[in-house]
């Protein structure tokens, strides 16, 4: 049996990915970091949220909102409305949902081309690992599924040299919130037409959220070496120090001073 | 199937399209091509650019193009704009650098022509060339193929 060491000296030469765990970080400005990084950081990075801090709807790139939403009760309830830069369908967002994103250069996996499928099954057999045995968890079309419910939405943007896949688990939700979607007309076909409620379900069904976090980890270190950007999650102000970025405009900033992440 | 295969054929001659019989992405002989999977057809000053056989085929099927504006630079090798595929939005690089022209606006009411008509009714944007020069970095219809080829092979 292999002790720890030997365990260990297999991931010398694995990959770097650098984490950031983060905890009720506002959708909005956690996309910001997430589109930063792909475009101007040249490593790996994985990124946990537990939460965002008020529930928001974020539609993917060409969502338009009189389609999937029901505006009027959108605008009554004065709920926040965020179109991402990945693909993919609408989704509301609150303090119960668990982000997970991975940010790779194109070359980070062994073998993998960088291309939404052969990308989806990779985090698709990750995941595997992380539900083993529990709830019948499989990738379903473009879901995380257990059965035929969805539990997890992803979506991705890839560019010359590097991917970005995020994932937003539902760990639990509000009911009300789901009530601002309108079915899609773009939707997978083991949806069968079904409603909201009757097509997801909650995470926190199957596992608990440290469980999912800690397994999530441990998924994640089979194909990287990971390394905390930060010593210990974050609630308040975030410290990025030594992260410089250089967008496009030629401007160098810290992350955290630039995107004011609290 | 068989009626597939010649109705391929037929549109391959047509199109001066290599056609390979494992299945592999078409790719057109006069045309030049950069290794993200872009193609640009070059008339003098004026070029075509659009994304290739290889490239639509790996993103599945297009649902929506970010467009540039007309007017907007482009450089060579930098992105000009996205195609979505289902769940993805992946870049389009320009093989030129010079100024849009025209962008196909068909695009936005029929993006599955790039997935369709890749080389001809997907085209994407026109650009007014500003380095005729770089061209001679874009690999030619063969060397595309290998590169391909090669790329498919080691994954």
């Amino acid at each position: 049996m292999a002790n720890p060491s030997q365990l260990q000296a297999h991931k010398i030469g694995a990959p770097l990915m650098n984490q950031i765990k983060l905890k009720g970080v506002p959708i909005l400005q956690q996309l910001h970091l997430e589109e930063c990084l792909l475009r101007t950081s040249s490593h790996n990075w994985c990124i946990i949220n537990q939460g965002t801090n008020h529930p928001t709807i974020v539609m993917g790139v060409s969502g338009k909102p009189a389609e999937l939403l029901k505006i009027e009760s959108v605008l009554c309830d004065q709920i926040p409305v965020v179109r991402r830069f990945t693909g993919g369908g609408t989704v509301v967002l609150d303090p119960s949902t668990i982000f997970v994103t991975f940010i790779c250069n194109k070359d980070a996996v062994a073998g993998l081309q960088p291309y939404p499928q052969p990308i989806l099954s990779w985090t698709g057999a990750l995941y595997n690992k992380v539900f083993q045995g529990i709830g019948d968890f499989h990738l379903r079309e473009n879901d995380y599924v257990f059965g035929d419910r969805k539990f997890g939405g992803n979506a991705q943007s890839i560019t010359k040299n590097r991917w970005i896949h995020h994932t937003s688990f539902l760990w639990d939700y509000e009911v009300r919130n789901m009530a601002y979607l309108k079915l899609p007309a773009r939707a997978p076909e083991y949806r069968l037409a079904r409603g909201h409620l009757e097509f997801i379900c909650r995470m926190k069904d199957y596992m608990s959220r440290s469980e999912f976090i800690s397994r999530t980890i441990e998924a994640i270190k089979t194909h990287f070496s990971l390394r905390s950007a930060e010593a210990e999650s974050i609630e308040t102000s975030a410290s990025f120090a030594g992260i410089q970025v250089k967008p496009d405009n030629k401007e160098f900033y810290s992350i955290g001073e630039r995107l004011n992440i609290y | 199937m068989a009626s597939r295969l010649m109705w391929a054929s037929r549109a391959a001659s047509y199109l001066r399209i290599s056609v390979f019989h494992r299945g592999f992405a078409s790719v057109v002989k006069d045309l030049k091509y950069l290794d993200s999977h872009e193609w640009v057809k070059v008339e003098g000053k004026s070029a075509t650019v659009g994304i290739t056989d290889h490239a639509q085929d790996h993103l599945g099927d297009v649902v929506y193009v970010e467009l540039p504006e007309v007017g907007a630079p482009v450089s060579h090798g930098s992105s000009f704009g996205a195609v979505e595929s289902v769940k993805a939005t992946s870049d389009i690089n320009s093989p030129v650098s010079g100024k849009v022209v025209e962008v196909n606006e068909e695009l936005n009411n029929s993006p599955g022509l790039i997935n369709s008509s890749p080389y001809d009714k997907g085209w994407i944007i026109k650009v007014e060339v500003s380095n005729n020069g770089e061209l001679n970095s874009l690999m030619d219809a063969d060397k595309y193929t290998k590169f391909c080829e090669e790329e498919d092979g080691s994954h």
